[in-house]
């Protein structure tokens, strides 16, 4: 499945749900289903800066495409953050970076997208982006 | 009869306080804006805001310069505003009213101008409660000068500890640096006694009064501060407005902390005379629109009855302490005796940032984090709280609303 058509999942997924409450449970769910960082990587230089809450993130790469685990001491920080692996995870470096994640505002969540909000998404999906550089520059 | 006169009578009808000020009439979604983040920043009057935009409409100009109609109305509501913020804080004279951007600035102005009168090895003592703004000018001062930098410590109920005052106040001790009020933890420090304590060994203090001034009336003289420092935007004036009040006397002995237009007498290519207080330390063209809308704020806070406010907001307090407990496992951080209205907490097996986000959700602001005071957080082993702070317009309906979205959120969160 490609990333606009994991997308695309998403976005009806969460069409289903027209309260905040609704909405935010499943978020919380989406969050028990993220592949968890090794406890080995849980380390201050796997810290995404400048949040509220401590999200880990680790990358690898494996076939030529990047991995991506994590974690997170806040449950919806977690279940955004599964949310985000849960489509660029398993992908390649290039369609990571050209990845425009257009489904965060579709789904409503462009409240969490302020770039100075604590635990914006957008220091996350920088974090993947920059990942996915990384490795690809590793070849 | 002052224009706010009616206002005396009006307390305390919650009401017609609440009908003052047009935010608290909007929503978020299908929820009302419950706003318990008074301690960040409060909201503005529509006095206020009439305000700001007579200024920009009717008496825009550049103040301290022209000769013009337009220069002279803007250099005399600035300077009536100097003079009812002096009024106040029961100042003496108007010119130991600085115009400054808020406290921040006004903590650097002291730590950079008083600091260069200081000798290596003479004393700072500040408190573990500080704000981070009271804390991180003084270490900036002290490693340059080569000072001593002192701290007092917390209690578990977050109270200074004050058995070795008599060991950290002593004849080095140059300046005490403290909170009147904790933006975490809601304490209100006994600064009269620090004050005195002080002066006995001939140290100055300076007063962070940026968490009292919206609460309690604090008359500078009668407190015998040399400093207090205050952000207007947390007393219903403009952001980007604040004060520092200092004692002629010690101003007038401080060098200028930024050199520039207006604060000087005469300048040529070889030396600068400075001007007198308080222009010597107003360098630039200042927030003009910040000051003289401070000054509204302020004339119109003032206008209150503040004993009915701050009983009214100490209801508050205890009503949201006591129903907060219906929670399981709620623990309050700051148990202080004398307390202002702030509530801090953490609920066991929630995190802070989660908990916001839900009660945002539900049109509740309250602040989460460390709330710029790590030391206080490293102290009591927490990464930080959430806080809801709440001002004379808030309501015991508005706190049944937060301890029933509180519930929501916990019973998420946990299942």
């Amino acid at each position: 499945m490609s990333i606009a058509e994991k997308e695309q999942e998403i976005i009806e997924d969460f069409s289903v749900y027209s309260d905040w409450m609704e909405k935010y449970e499943y978020i919380i769910e989406l969050g028990k289903d993220l592949p968890v960082i090794n406890e080995e990587y849980k380390v201050e230089e796997n810290i995404i800066k400048g949040c509220q809450s401590t999200v880990w993130l680790y990358a690898e790469k494996l076939n030529g495409n990047v991995i991506f685990t994590a974690d997170a001491d806040a449950i919806i920080t977690k279940g955004l953050i599964a949310l985000l692996v849960s489509v660029l995870s398993n992908e390649t470096p290039d369609e990571i970076l050209n990845a425009e994640l257009k489904f965060i505002k579709e789904i409503g969540l462009q409240e969490h997208l302020s770039p100075t909000r604590s635990n914006g998404l957008v220091a996350m999906v920088k974090q993947m982006k920059l990942y996915a550089l990384a490795l690809k520059m590793k070849g | 009869m002052s224009k706010f006169a009616q206002n005396k009578r009006l307390l305390f009808d919650v009401s017609l306080i609440r009908s003052q000020f047009p935010i608290l009439k909007t929503s978020l979604g299908k929820y009302p804006l419950i706003y318990f983040d008074n301690g960040a920043t409060s909201q503005k009057p529509e006095c206020v805001i009439t305000a700001i935009t007579d200024y920009y409409t009717k008496d825009n100009a550049n103040i301290h310069r022209g000769v013009h109609h337009l220069s002279q109305i803007a250099t005399e509501k600035y300077e009536q505003a100097r003079e009812i913020i002096r009024k106040f804080l029961g100042a003496r004279y108007a010119h130991e009213i600085i115009f400054t951007s808020g406290t921040t600035a006004g903590i650097n102005l002291v730590a950079n101008s008083f600091g260069k009168l200081l000798q290596p090895g003479d004393e700072i003592l500040i408190t573990q409660m500080e704000h981070h703004s009271n804390i991180v000018p003084w270490q900036m001062v002290a490693e340059e000068k080569g000072l001593i930098l002192r701290y007092i410590p917390i209690d578990k109920n977050g109270e200074l500890v004050l058995e070795n005052i008599n060991d950290l106040i002593n004849t080095k001790t140059k300046l005490v640096a403290l909170t009147h009020v904790s933006n975490a933890l809601g304490t209100i420090n006994p600064v009269e006694k620090i004050i005195e304590l002080a002066h006995k060994q001939g140290a100055k203090v300076l007063v962070d009064a940026a968490q009292s001034l919206q609460h309690f009336q604090v008359d500078v003289q009668k407190m015998d501060c040399d400093f207090l420092v205050f952000s207007g935007h947390k007393i219903f004036g403009p952001t980007g407005s604040g004060i520092l009040f200092g004692k002629e006397e010690l101003l007038n002995s401080m060098p200028p902390f930024m050199g520039g237009g207006d604060m000087i007498k005469t300048v040529t290519m070889e030396k600068t005379v400075y001007n007198d207080l308080p222009h010597k330390f107003e360098a630039g063209t200042p927030n003009i629109e910040g000051g003289i809308c401070l000054g509204a704020a302020v004339e119109w806070f003032a206008s209150l009855d503040l004993k009915s406010l701050a009983k009214h907001e100490n209801e508050l307090l205890q009503y949201a302490t006591n129903r907060i407990q219906e929670i399981e496992g709620v623990e309050i951080y700051g148990k202080a005796k004398n307390k202002s209205s702030i509530l801090s907490f953490l609920i066991k097996g929630t995190h802070p940032y989660d908990i916001g986000t839900l009660l945002n959700q539900q049109g509740i602001a309250v602040r989460t984090g460390h709330h710029c005071t790590q030391p206080i957080m490293d102290f009591f082993e927490i990464p930080g709280t959430i806080r809801a702070s709440f001002c004379f317009y808030n309501t015991k309906e508005e706190i049944d609303f937060f301890i029933e979205a509180l519930k929501r959120a916990v019973k998420m969160l946990k299942e």
